[in-house]
């Protein structure tokens, strides 16, 4: 109780700038503050406003339900040590913030203006070491070697040209909106129940042989024609069944007419 | 498949159906060319190629090497069904003539019970290759039973299923990566799934490969006599799913344990989950047993080994599946 009395007057004091805003479910927390703010005071407020009822003061995490700001249930994994990789990432998809801890993160519109976003990543990575925003070179990339690795690592979940699929317990996203820097880092965090990929597991350049493919995938060379979806078996046999067999009964009807006559 | 085949040929001969000529009692009413040798000997000759290619179906089938196996299968049972269908057609428009299909009604006068008898007679005057006809559709018949039974054999080992016990881990025995390097201790890290196989052994076999993962020691919940088959926290299963025998490729594991679902090891195919702190426990999907594990130690260099065989029968489940354990 006195754990939970201390946390809340933490949050309330990191909260106090903007104390009068509104919560963030019904929207997110903007701050003003004076010109010549560094980047780190400004992620802290902004922190404060929209993140703190999760995240814990100073990105401590909070493990235990709590009762924050605008009646959130607060609950969320600490910040420490994720890095400005992790915080751009999840901010730019539009997965964080996220209106209920239980929910899997998608992406979705991005609230943040592109000061607020440099800001928070900013401070989320002072709260202590971790890695740095990845600059991807898919131009560098292999598109066999890619599709050779997105097929061993990845086509499992995300399905062989990117579409999405299905895990039990989560949704595997198409990947058809997410830009080489959002894969990069995804790679290297896993997010939700994705597994993650090392250095050693991927390097630099198979994560770039990898993107490579992934911006195929977006156009792909069809060289059936029909894309029918870039699903599979489905669209396939769905044309199969009124095409094909179509034909078929047509050609019989047709045959049948001919003895007949 | 024949029951169809009769079916089309009652539908293409009842649509050729005509009034019966009255009145006509000397005249010959079948046509006097009908039915002809020729046209008989066609037939036989598409029923003696339907049967060649149902037979070259089953010999694709059963000889591995033949490149682009499933292209020739596709042929060969595609020709046979079209030779089939060519000696139907003819059979039904050259062989038997249709003046004799009128449906079955008693005969209401003796005129018309002569008409019949007579077109009876004179269809079957020139029947003259009726062996043959017979041989081939009996040869037809039996190829494609045979093509469309081949199959079967693929579905296991019968009677010497002491193949499907057999591994090839052993004691002491190193796990590798896909290009052969041995695995570390080091190598291993918590949240990413690795694929092993065994040193200096055949990897095609189905006991071969492992899903190697790096849990807290701390979340483990072994049976105790497993307790020392995860050294560091490091487990290795059979990748092999006991359901229908798939690769298990998806691996899920939480970023924040609290709220998101457990680590789990998923199968593609029918979404069979199982939970490596659990000793492979089915926690979802259709497969019927618990995944093998294979019990791992760690060699003098830090290497991972094999530290016996697996805990049960890996791949997927067979009649008596769990009569005995796995050997190596």
């Amino acid at each position: 109780m006195r754990r939970l009395a201390v946390l809340t007057l933490l949050a309330a004091l990191a909260v106090a700038p903007v104390a009068a805003a509104d919560p963030p479910r019904s929207g997110i927390v903007h701050v003003n503050v004076p010109p010549g703010t560094s980047d780190v005071q400004y992620g802290e407020q902004l922190y404060g406003g929209n993140c703190v009822t999760c995240h814990g003061p100073d990105g401590r995490g909070i493990t235990t339900p709590v009762k924050g700001a605008g009646d959130i249930k607060g609950l969320g994994p600490p910040l420490r040590g994720v890095g400005a990789l992790a915080a751009d990432f999840y901010l730019r998809t539009g997965y964080m913030p996220l209106p209920d801890p239980n929910r899997q993160p998608r992406r979705s519109r991005v609230l943040f203006d592109r000061n607020e976003l440099r800001a928070l990543t900013a401070y989320v990575a002072s709260l202590g070491g971790g890695p740095a925003i990845p600059t991807p070179h898919p131009e560098r990339g292999n598109l066999a070697a890619g599709q050779q690795l997105f097929v061993e690592n990845c086509a499992g979940c995300h399905q062989a040209v990117a579409q999405g699929g299905y895990v039990t317990g989560a949704i595997a996203p198409p990947l058809e909106n997410a830009t080489p820097t959002q894969i990069a880092e995804a790679v290297r965090i896993g997010p939700y129940l994705m597994p993650r990929f090392s250095k050693k597991r991927l390097s630099d350049s198979q994560v770039d042989s990898l993107i490579r493919y992934i911006q195929y995938t977006k156009h792909p060379d069809d060289r059936g024609g029909w894309a029918l979806g870039h699903i599979g078996p489905v669209p396939e046999g769905l044309v199969a069944w009124f095409v094909g067999v179509l034909g078929a009964i047509v050609a019989c009807l047709i045959i049948g007419k001919r003895l007949h006559a | 498949m024949r029951r169809w085949l009769a079916a089309l040929v009652v539908l293409v001969l009842g649509r050729g159906r005509r009034k019966p000529r009255l009145g006509a009692e000397r005249e010959r009413i079948v046509r006097p060319d009908f039915p002809n040798a020729r046209a008989e000997g066609f037939v036989a000759a598409a029923l003696i190629a339907a049967a060649i290619c149902a037979a070259a179906f089953v010999a694709v089938y059963a000889i591995d090497s033949i490149p682009r196996q499933t292209q020739f299968l596709g042929l060969s049972l595609g020709l046979g069904f079209l030779f089939l269908a060519v000696a139907c057609v003819a059979l039904a428009t050259r062989v038997i003539d249709d003046e004799d299909e009128e449906e079955y009604k008693p005969p209401a006068n003796p005129e018309e019970q002569e008409e019949v008898e007579q077109i009876f007679a004179e269809t079957g005057q020139r029947f003259t290759r009726r062996k043959l006809l017979w041989t081939a559709g009996g040869a037809a018949g039996a190829a494609f039973g045979v093509a469309l039974l081949a199959p079967v054999a693929s579905l296991g080992p019968v009677f010497h299923t002491g193949s499907l016990y057999t591994t090839p881990w052993r004691r002491g025995r190193r796990l590798v990566d896909e290009v052969g390097r041995v695995f570390h201790v080091d190598d291993i890290e918590e949240g990413v799934m690795y694929t092993a196989f065994p040193q200096h052994a055949d990897r095609e076999q189905m006991g071969a490969p492992l899903v190697v993962v790096r849990l807290k020691p701390a979340q483990l919940q072994l049976p105790s006599d497993r307790n020392s088959w995860a050294p560091d926290g490091i487990l290795a299963y059979s990748k092999i799913c006991t359901h229908a025998g798939c690769a298990i490729s998806l691996y899920r594991k939480p970023t924040f344990a609290v709220v998101e679902p457990r680590a789990a090891f998923v199968c593609p195919c029918h979404y069979s989950t199982f939970d490596p702190a659990k000793a492979g426990k089915v926690i979802f999907g259709p497969a019927g047993r618990d995944l093998p594990q294979l019990p791992l130690a760690v060699g003098p260099r830090g290497e991972l080994v094999a530290a016996g065989n697996f805990s049960g029968p890996v791949g997927p489940s067979w009649w008596g599946v769990r009569l005995h354990g796995a050997r190596s």
